[in-house]
Order: structure tokens, then sequence, then C-alpha cells
């Protein structure tokens, strides 16, 4: 039998069921089904690959397999929903460091011999993929630090740093022709190892340099990282199923940082430049919109809800860190059985990574048919009575439609004024990441309940 | 300290200073109420009601003029309660310290503090005390009330059975607090409403109401005054705007006039001949019957009938909504209150360094001090200065070269690498690139709410790095063996872990 044909007709089955997997997130619904497909493909990929090309060690093998498999669905089970973003991050950063160690593990295997321009677009894809999967683990690595509040949020600017990455980079490529050149002869560890100590540091420095407001921004950066890293290790093994898979989780984590990027309307680049939070905001959070603010008990607050006809929550973060997601959910149920109609509007960075919003709603038994993209329900705003800003700052702020030297202008956002009556939870007037004053907490149908979000939203449902 | 609510001996007076719920609210801000018996009766609130809320009810005004030390009322004292009054007593009211200098001077000779609900500032700080605001919306809704009364006819249009119904045709002169109100008032009852005013940025608070704003073929002149109150206009303004109402007067039904300039008599807007050009039946509703009237035929305090038309020039219309009127009074005293009392301890503080206490405040410690210097702010901002426009940058104009250079370096690129490189790289990178594609069109697909499952699942399908170690763990070399071991072991974390957590999340989304 033709084993090397059967493991490619495998390895075609499983690219197929990783696009479905992926193309299966489109809704809800199809989504399960669509994690099925995934774990399908892998379970095949696996398979064919263990029996069709592995011959010995096989003790190793499934020891390793057994100990990772327990370790990852142990800590799957573990997270809580507010820690995705870190238990991402980590994973993110054990695809980088199998990366560099196939990489390695390619480059002192010398059993097969090349020559001539493959043996160089070889050298160079090895070299490729071990770079790449190193700077995809040390990045993931600070960004599980800062996520997790191990290392401080604060972007660390280092003097000259550009300068500094630019001869990283260089570094890099002086390497990488070294090597291509030892590796020809028969040599090239030192500039491997040379290059991939590079790489981490400018992994590290990279992610470091980036404040918290970008952390979506670098998650589904890593995200996109660790699939170009598993496409270059696919060019060197000369495995199409990595390729594909790779191509498919790189060019996803790209559109996620995308679609982040344009929701914080930041400059990729400039994100990557780092240093957001630091650099604008301290000039525009002078005191020129003081005005007074109008505060609100909770047993008024829970009055104006009950005699609302629609009713709008916008969450932020500050919804999770309070853990008052549960209480939400609850003040919900009572309203809509009440016959208001209660709507979530999110915008696309709420939370820490793509999409963390509405796992964090979920979690809480919000049915996702209420729950609405920003986009979906900007132009609603006119017609709702009561909108509930939750641990939400500049996500709402009119400044970036009203102002254009705002360092936020332009980002879209959540035009809560336009409603009838706006309620604002929040701590402190303290200023959100991006460090601007927010003239919504002035304006006349805005009012403000102070107090820790879980604490008043618990009275306000007490009284309802 | 103790704060009295003496019963209103105004004639005809309905309104009361506090309200239970009121009262009760300003216990916690430490102080004791003692409110007359029969206060609030004809507010429709009982002495039962205050006795619930913790008030004590005394007696007599003596009473309370002789053990409070903070008096509130509705109007300014008059007769023997101004005998009453006692020194280094507070006493916060309406006082109209303008129209009444007499008052104004003995208040000030009893060394009484007054603070005068009238002259709170219009600040937007002070918005939550601004009794005036809260008695101008009740008198516009009320006005829209009395008119109904007095109007043989429908509002609303209806087309029933009988025939057809048109609605009526409702004019507001003065879109200030009171004037919204009515329009409010009239167009939730389905009048046709207009709506005129002298200042050009109330347009829109018009029109938002869904009025129609009438607007003066005039070259533009703004008649915005100090505060957001409105300023005398020039004759020719007055003319062009004599000669709307003269045509508005033959086609509407009611006319509710608002039209008042802070300290000068009423403006006279409608005049005997305007009355008389009106249809049988109409009615003007004049609000600013007190101040001498918009209409020229308007008596005080009566409802007339001239040349067919019904003129009402009730001067007390928030008193005949009365519990509404107390209820919005009582809060705006106590929010005054609260901002007086910082330490929450029932100890009144008369802090003259804040805005709003400062203009209210009409005389202290046996001294004048109205008028207060000028208010910092308007409420509604002048539409002084404009911005200077920004220069638009110019857009740069999008080449159709751009993109065909970017093809074309590419495709450049490309063909370089063909021509080096070996057909089996080749080969790859096509899948590559197709990948690259399909990926974009499926991603593009995802919907936001799974962004986070789309990344925890794509975590675990970049773990088919794991074949790459796969192929290595049977290599000879037991290092390779060894690294290939781990590779497989912190790769398998991430496949199950990935698609375990990917699926506890998808588990969680419900309907």
């Amino acid at each position: 039998m033709n084993s090397a044909g059967i493991v490619t007709a495998s390895y075609i089955a499983a690219t197929v069921l990783f696009i479905l997997a992926l193309g299966g997130l489109s809704n809800q619904e199809t989504a399960r089904r669509g994690n099925w497909y995934g774990i399908i493909g892998m379970a095949i990929a696996l398979v064919a690959t263990i029996l069709g090309v592995v011959t010995q060690h096989y003790t190793l093998l499934f020891i390793a397999l057994l100990i990772g498999g327990s370790v990852g669905l142990v800590l799957a089970r573990r997270v809580q929903m507010t820690q995705m973003p870190e238990l991402v991050a980590i994973l993110h950063s054990l695809v980088g460091l199998a990366a560099v160690l196939v990489g390695f593990a390619n480059f002192m295997d010398h059993s097969t011999v090349l020559h001539g321009a493959e043996a160089t677009i070889h050298d160079i894809e090895t070299y490729l993929g071990v770079l790449i999967g190193a700077v995809t683990f040390s990045g993931s690595v600070i960004a599980f630090g800062k996520l997790s509040g191990r290392i401080g949020g604060k972007p660390m600017i280092l003097p000259a740093r550009h300068w500094l990455n630019l001869v990283l980079l260089l570094g890099s490529i002086w390497f990488g022709i070294e090597f291509v050149e030892q590796s020809a002869a028969g040599g090239g560890t030192w500039p491997l190892l040379l290059m991939t100590l590079i790489a981490l540091a400018f992994g590290v420095h990279m992610v470091m340099a980036i404040g918290g407001a970008d952390m979506p921004v670098v998650v589904s950066m890593l995200n996109s990282y660790s699939g170009w890293a598993a496409s270059a290790t696919g060019f060197m093994l000369s495995n199409d199923l990595l390729i594909v898979t790779g191509a498919l989780v790189g060019s996803s984590g790209a559109i996620l940082s995308y679609i982040m990027c344009r929701a914080m309307n930041r400059k990729f680049l400039a994100v990557i430049a780092g240093g957001f939070g630091t650099g604008g905001g301290t000039t525009a959070a002078g005191g020129e919109e003081e005005g007074e603010v109008q505060p609100i008990q909770s047993e008024e607050t829970a009055e104006l809800l009950a005699n609302a006809k629609e009713v709008m929550i916008v969450p932020g973060y500050g919804m999770a860190v309070a853990q008052a997601q549960h209480t939400v959910y609850e003040i919900t149920k009572v309203l809509r059985e009440k016959g208001v109609n209660v709507r979530f509007g999110i915008h696309p960075v709420a939370g820490r990574m793509p999409g963390h919003m509405n796992v964090l709603l979920a979690e809480a038994r919000v049915p996702y048919d209420i729950v609405f993209e920003m986009d979906e329900v900007n132009e609603d705003f006119p017609d709702v009575d009561v909108s509930v800003v939750i641990g939400a700052n500049d996500i709402v702020n009119p400044d970036a439609q009203e102002k254009p030297d705002s360092p936020i202008a332009g980002m879209p956002v959540l035009e809560v004024w336009k409603g009838g009556t706006t309620i604002v939870l929040k701590r402190s007037m303290a200023t959100g990441y991006a460090g601007v004053g927010n003239p919504l907490f002035f304006k006349e149908n805005t009012r403000m309940l102070f107090g820790d979000a879980k604490d008043t939203l618990d009275a306000v449902l007490k009284t309802l | 300290m103790k704060i009295g609510v003496p019963r209103e001996s105004h004639p005809g007076e309905r309104r009361v200073a506090t309200t239970p719920e009121d009262a009760s609210q300003l216990m916690k801000l430490g102080y004791g109420v003692v409110v007359q018996s029969d206060a609030g009766a004809k507010a429709s609130f009982s002495d039962d009601a205050y006795r619930a809320a913790g008030c004590e009810i005394a007696g007599s005004s003596r009473d309370i003029y002789d053990q409070c030390d903070i008096v509130l009322k509705v109007r300014a004292p008059e007769g023997d309660e101004l005998g009453m009054l006692r020194s280094g007593q507070t006493l916060i009211s309406f006082v109209w310290p303008a129209q009444n200098p007499d008052l104004l001077e003995t208040l000030t000779q009893r060394g009484v503090t007054a603070l005068a609900m009238d002259s709170i500032p219009r600040i937007s700080r002070a918005q939550k005390m601004d009794a005036l605001s809260s008695m101008a919306n009740i008198a516009g809704y009320r006005a829209v009330v009395e008119a109904a009364q007095h109007f043989g006819r429908f509002f609303t249009g209806q087309i029933t059975a009988a025939g057809k119904i048109p609605p009526a045709k409702v004019l507001v002169i003065g879109a200030g607090v009171a004037g919204l109100a009515a329009i409010g008032a009239a167009k939730s009852m389905g009048a046709i409403v207009r709506a005129f005013d002298t200042r050009p940025e109330v347009k829109e608070q018009v029109e938002s109401m869904d009025a129609e704003f009438l607007m003066l073929d005039f070259e533009e002149e703004d008649g915005s005054g100090e505060g957001g109150y409105a300023k005398v206009m020039s004759k020719e303004f007055i003319e062009a705007e004599m000669a709307l109402f003269a045509e508005q007067a033959e086609d509407v039904d009611i006319i509710i006039t608002t039209a008042l300039i802070p300290g000068k008599p009423a403006p006279r807007l409608i005049t005997a001949d305007m009355v008389e050009s009106m249809k049988d039946g109409s009615v003007i509703v004049d609000l600013a019957a007190e101040q001498g009237g918009n209409c020229e035929l308007t008596e005080p305090g009566q409802v007339t009938m001239k040349e067919g038309v019904t003129l009402i020039g009730y001067t007390d219309l928030p008193s005949r909504l009365a519990a509404q009127s107390s209820q919005l009074y009582g809060t705006n005293l106590r929010h005054l209150l609260t901002d007086m009392t910082p330490e929450k301890d029932g100890k009144l503080v008369v802090d003259m360094e804040d805005e709003a206490v400062r203009g209210a405040t009409i005389c202290i410690g046996g001294e004048t001090t109205w008028p207060p210097p000028a208010p910092k702010l308007s409420a509604a901002p002048k539409a002084a200065e404009p911005a200077p426009a920004p220069v638009p940058k110019p857009e740069k104009k999008r080449s159709a070269a751009g993109p065909l250079i970017v093809m074309a370096l590419g495709g450049l690129a490309l063909f370089g690498m063909g021509a080096v490189a070996p057909p089996s790289f080749m080969a790859h990178f096509t899948v590559f690139v197709l990948a690259c594609f399909v990926g974009y069109m499926v991603i593009w697909n995802v919907t936001p709410a799974l962004h986070t499952p789309l990344m925890s699942v794509t975590n675990a399908i970049s773990s088919i790095i794991v074949i790459g170690a796969l192929l290595q763990i049977s290599s000879g070399s037991s290092l390779i063996m060894w690294i290939a071991g781990f590779t497989v072991l912190i790769t398998s974390i991430n496949i199950a872990g990935g698609f375990a957590v990917t699926r506890r999340m998808l588990e969680m989304f419900r309907k």
C-alpha cells in the first residue's frame, strides 16, 4: 500500500476540515459543529502521521501526548473567562516555541542532503521559521505577563528604541546571510543561535513597548505570528498541511489585528511602534471641559430603567473587573419580563481581546441574540430611552467625533449621548486608557452612578 | 437646625414648599422638619403623610417662625409673616427683589438671611435648583390644559364615520421652558403646533419636538440676551414679527404667549386687531399676564371673552397644578439645601463663593447683596466667535497608479523568485498564497461576537506544527528525539487546551 499517498490524502482531509472549522464560526449555531470539524481534522492528521511516518520511540511519543493533552484539558477547564486573553497568549507562546524547536531539530538532522538553490531556500526557510517562532514565543510570554498583571501595563519606552529595533533587524539579516553561507559548508550553528537570541530580545522589546490599551491588537497580532511560524515550518518540511493551516491562522490573526486597529482608529505600524497612552494623553487632560456632573442613586436608576421601553447596555472591561456581569444579566431578565427591550451594544475593543466581551456576557448566560455589535446599534440610539454604560470610558467619548484635535479623534464610538438618558457607572472620574477626559459625563442627559459596579447594580436589582 | 414649612397665606395659593418625600430627604441631611398643619392640604399632602415621613406638625405659623432656623416658603412672606421673621433666621422662597424693593428693604432691616429662588443663576450646575424653570414647565403644560378646557373642539384630527375633524392649530410664542412644555403638551394631544422665538438657537429644540419653527423673513438678528433669556429687539424686527403674528392669527385656533424679557414689561405682541381677526371660539392663553400681558386685551387673573375669543390671563397656573408644582419646587429646595449642607450634619452654610448660593442670596446680616455680580456663563452658549474654519486638508487623490505599481512590483518579485527557485518550492508557494486567500475570505465571514473562540480555535489548529515534531521523533539522534518529544508535549497542551476551551466558550453562547 502507498502509505505516503494515504498520509497526503489524510492531510487534504484535515485541511478541508480546518477550513470548515473556521467557516463554522460565521454564526453561533454552526460554531459548535465547526469546532468538532477542527478536532476531527486534527485527529486525522495526527493518526495518519503517527501510523504512516513514525517508526520508533512510540513510548516517548504517547507519554508526551498524554501529559500535554491532560495539562491542556485541565487548563481549559480551570481558566476564568476574564483570563482568556492570558490563556490565549500563553498558548501562542507554545506554538512559537514549537516552531523554534522544530527548526533547530531540522537543522541538526542531516539525513537529507540538498544542493544549490534548493539548499539555500531550505536554509532560508529554516532561518525564517526559527526567527518568527522566537519572536512569537518571547512576545507572547511578555503579553501573558502583562495581561495577567505580572508585568506592569505601562509601556516601557527605551531611548532610541526605533534605532534599536533597526539594529536588531539588520543583525538578523546579517546573521541570516552568514547562516546560509556557513550552512552550505556544514556549519551555521552559531549564526542560528545568535539570531534566536536577537529574535527573542526583539519579541520582548516589541511587546514591552506597547501600552495596555493596545493589548487586543497585540494578542491578535501574536495569533497571526504563530500562524506564520507554522507556515514557515511547513515550507521547511515541505509539508502543505502546515503551510495551509499556518496561512489560515496567519491571515485570521492579521484580519483581527486590522479590525482592532480600525476600532481604535490606530495605524497598525503605530501600535507596533508602541507607546500609546503616554504621548498625546497628557495634553488633553486639561481642565477646559470642567462642568458639573449630576450624580444619581441606585433607586432612581431602577425607576428610570423600569419606566423605559428601550434600554441599551454598553459594557466595558470595568464590568468584568467588578464581576458585575451576572447582576447585569439578572437586571436584564427582570426588565425583559416587564416588557422592556434590553439590548447590549458591544464596541469591538471592549474587553482585552477581540470578542472578549461577548464571551463574558455569554458566560453570564446573556442570550447572544440581544447582544449586538457597535455598527448594528449605533443608528438606534436616538430611540433608546436609557443607556447604561458600565465600566467603559473611551468607547463612549463624544470627543472622538466632535473634537478633531483629540487624541482619539476619528475612533468609532457608541453614540450613547444621542439617547434619552445615559447612566454611567464608574468608580471615579478618572480617565480611560487613552488618558483623555470624557465630556459625556458632563452632558445634560447624563447621570453618574458612582461606586463599585457590582454593589450599585445589586442595589438596582433589589429595587427592581 | 430646624426647618419650618408654614402654610402659604396668599389667597388662592395651593402650593407647599416641601412634600413628605422631600422632607424625609431633608432629615437625612441632619435637619428636623416642622410643618404647619394643613400646609399641604390643597396640594393633596395630608398631615398624616408628613407625620409618617417623620415631620413634626405645628399648629400655627407663629410656632414655626419661633422655633425654626430655616423657613421654606413658596411665595414671599407678606403681612403678619414679615413681623414674625427674626434676625439670624434664613428664609428661602420666591422674592422677586427687582419688583418688590420694599420687601427686600424690610428683609434686610430685619437681619434675615434671604435666598430668592427666582434669583438662582442660570448656570448648568444650578439647573437642579432652578425653580423658575420647574414652574415655567408646569405653567406651559397647564396653559395647554386651560386652552383645551375653553376650546370647543378636539385638538387631534380624526376621520370618523360622521366626517373629518381637522386638528387644532396652536401657535406658541416664545420657546423658553414654558413654551417648550406647551409645545410638548399640545403636540401630544394631537394638535398642529407652530412656534416662534427671537432666539434662533432654539429652532433646533422646537424642531426636535416635532413642531414647526416659524422663521422671520428678516436679516439675521440674534435675540439672545444675557443668561439665556431674550432681549429687546430692533424696531424693524418687531414690525416684521408683528406682520407674521397678524398673518398667523387668522389661521390658528389657539395662541399661547410666553414672551418675557427679564426686568422689562412683557412685550405687546398680539394687538386688539389680531384678536378680532381670529376665528370665533379661538383661545389665547397669556402666560405673561402678570407682567402686563403679551396680548393687549388680557386681564390678569381673569378669563374674559372678547370678539368671540376666550382670553385666559391666569397668573397662578403652577398653583393650579399644586401637587406637581409642590413636588418640583420642594425638590429644587432640597437640592439647594443639599449643596448648602456640605457636611450633612444639619448645619446650613451660606457659602458666598458658591455661584448658585451667591446669586440667590439677596440679603444677609443686615446687608443687601442684590443684585449679584453677573453670572460667568450663559446657560445657552452664545453662538459667539465662529470657530476658525478648519483648513480642509487637500485630500490626497488616490491615483490609479498606486495599486498598479504595487501589483507590478509584486509580479516582478514573483517572476524573479520563479526564475531561481526550484519547482517544488513554487508548488508549495502556490498552496501558501491560495491558502492566504481562502483564510481571508473565511475569516471576514466570522461574526465579531465569536472572535475570541476564533482565536482559541486558530490557536489549536496552528499546533498542527506537531506534525513537524512527529516527523523528527523517530530520528536516530537521541538529542533530536528528545527535542521532538518535548515539542510534542507542548503542542499537545495547545491542541487539547485550544479545542477544549473553544468548546467550553461555544457551549455558553445560548439564545
